[in-house]
């Protein structure tokens, strides 16, 4: 990694790249099993453990930011006669790579944290569901699973406790909208990918209609680290209402792409000319689409904003899975839009109206854009079917579809 | 594999039909789901044939067209757009002389494309079975091939 020392990773990553990932003692020599070991021995109530992770202030970096200590609270308080963790590993977003690396670098790290999740919450099974793409993590899990399970680190009565917890496998086939907590649900009960509506919410009623926590990786690989060293100590990094540091995934047209861990509150300015060095053949930058294909497109304006779950909000935008995709001068801002809309076509799962026929339409706007010039189209009623699309769809593939229209259309109406 | 060894390898769930399905493609020669086999999936799964092909049809990795050995899927999301992946289509269809979702003569090949693979900073890139391939370009994307047509898959 490029200037590795200013540049260090310093709670996710902290074992990626330091650790044999296929040997489980590498991990508990870095103090791996120890968060869990204490926890389920009962030095700690599962009421303790969602203390702390609310006091860590800890949030979703699946891309929503939700406080993860109150979903875990929500499923703690129902009363039924299962529950379930979930582990989102499907990882989608386009530009987005952090969840691999953590699934083939450090895979003791989730299954530890689904544990203590488990306990807090009171589910004695685990599912991690894994895009199907990606046959490596796939296979770094699966051995994982099976060491924890020699070491009694899963099964029944684990780490020397009473606490009973497996954890299985499932891996995807090949679905963006997968990713989106309901389908991932779906897709575990082995059906088509189709969100449900919401509410109930998993928290209430999810995998086979029991309540069920599901947390994104980066997520997860969060929770030992705070447990081990405490709320105040994450709380250490970052900004006050996003605490910790962020995977950002650092893609297109810069000189180092590549990955890097940062306490929330960086700007960009930092992430793309600092670690990354500037832009490739000293070209200029132009545009920058933040968080995914579901995410806002900037120009330069928004490189010092400092960068946390809040302030992009107010930019009409969202840090979403961290992904930061750079293009210089030379790209066509129309062409590029009209590919981020193929992409949200070809991915819509035609389950409700407006986001299967509104993909639709948009990429045959795009396309006459491209072929006419933007000044034949109706621009306007592009920004009017995804307002429509936004307030309409039943899943967040569908609503967050406004994010880069919108804000292409704004950033770079010149080349419309 | 015969078709009913895999099958027995899992509990007669629903739930299970998706990993079935991986494990029968990846274990069919021409990567892809026969009518025939689905049909035993449903009998076996207790669940009515249009639940399976519902299932078949949602989900990009699975195929009910035979397709060549290698199945190479090229990324076409904004990143690898970005970093020129339609030149790379272009040049993967001018050196296979087939198009998007044709399998060359000889069996060997079949180009598809596919949204983001995970590993954007090394685009653009594609995947050939479950091997990844970055940073291609025209050279990159010529010796692949080559090195696979005799029977290699490393470059």
């Amino acid at each position: 990694m490029k200037n590795e020392a200013k540049y260090e990773n310093k709670i996710v990553l902290s074992n990626v790249g330091n650790i044999d990932p296929t040997n489980i003692n590498d991990y508990i020599e870095t103090r791996g099993y120890e968060a869990a070991k204490k926890i389920v021995s009962n030095e700690y109530t599962p009421l303790n453990v969602i203390d702390i992770i609310k006091n860590s202030g800890l949030r979703g970096r699946g891309g929503a930011g939700f406080p993860t200590g109150a979903k875990w609270e929500f499923t703690a308080k129902e009363k039924a006669d299962k529950k379930f963790i979930v582990c989102n590993a499907d990882e989608g977003e386009p530009g987005t790579f952090k969840d691999r690396l953590i699934l083939e670098g450090d895979p003791h790290r989730i299954l530890e944290g689904m544990i203590i999740a488990g306990y807090a919450v009171g589910a004695q099974k685990g599912f991690i569901y894994i895009r199907g793409e990606y046959s490596t993590a796939i296979e770094r899990i699966t051995n994982a699973i099976k060491d924890a399970y020699e070491k009694h680190y899963l099964g029944n009565s684990i780490l020397g406790s009473s606490f009973n917890f497996d954890i299985e496998i499932k891996k995807g086939a090949g679905s963006y909208v997968c990713g989106e907590e309901t389908s991932l649900i779906e897709s575990i009960e082995g059906k088509r990918g189709n969100p449900r509506i919401k509410p109930p919410y998993p928290g209430q009623k999810g995998l086979w209609n029991y309540p069920t926590v599901v947390n994104n990786v980066e997520t997860i690989a969060n929770v030992a680290p705070i447990l081990l060293n405490g709320a105040d100590w994450f709380k250490s990094f970052g900004t006050e209402k996003s605490p910790g540091t962020k995977i950002f995934t650092l893609i297109g047209n810069v000189k180092n792409p590549g990955v890097v861990e940062l306490p929330f509150g960086i700007t960009l300015r930092e992430i793309i000319f600092g670690f990354g060095g500037g832009i490739s053949n000293d070209r200029k930058l132009k545009a920058i689409h933040l968080g995914g294909a579901s995410g806002a497109v900037y120009d330069g304006s928004i490189l010092d904003v400092p960068l946390d779950y809040d302030a992009l909000k107010e930019k009409e935008g969202m840090l979403g899975s961290g992904a930061v995709l750079v293009m210089d001068e030379e790209t066509d801002m129309r062409k590029y839009l009209k590919n981020v809309l193929e992409f949200f076509k070809h991915e819509s799962c035609g389950q409700c109206v407006p986001c299967r026929i509104g993909t639709a339409r948009l990429c045959e706007m795009a396309d006459d854009i491209i072929e006419k010039g933007g000044k034949e189209v109706n621009i306007e009623y592009m920004k009017h079917l995804t307002d429509v699309m936004f307030k309409s769809s039943l899943c967040p593939l569908g609503q967050s579809v406004i994010m880069p229209v919108k804000s292409i259309f704004k950033y770079f109406n010149n080349e419309f | 594999m015969k078709i009913d060894t895999i099958l027995s390898k899992y509990e007669p769930k629903s739930e299970n039909l998706i990993q079935i399905l991986h494990d029968i493609q990846d274990h069919t020669e021409g990567n892809y789901l026969k009518e025939e086999d689905l049909e035993k999936v449903a009998d076996y799964l207790k669940i009515p044939k249009s639940r399976v092909n519902g299932v078949v049809e949602f989900y990009s990795m699975f195929s009910k067209k035979p397709r060549g050995k290698y199945v190479i899927r090229l990324c076409k999301s904004p990143p690898c757009f970005v970093k020129g992946a339609f030149n790379m289509l272009d040049e993967l269809k001018s050196q296979l002389e087939i198009d998007v979702n044709e399998t060359t003569k000889d069996g060997l090949f079949t180009i598809e494309t596919t949204s983001c693979l995970g590993v954007c900073d090394e685009a653009p890139v594609m995947s050939i079975n479950n091997k990844i391939y970055g940073k291609l370009d025209s050279a990159k994307i010529k010796k692949i091939i080559e090195n696979y047509r005799k029977g290699k898959s490393e470059i």
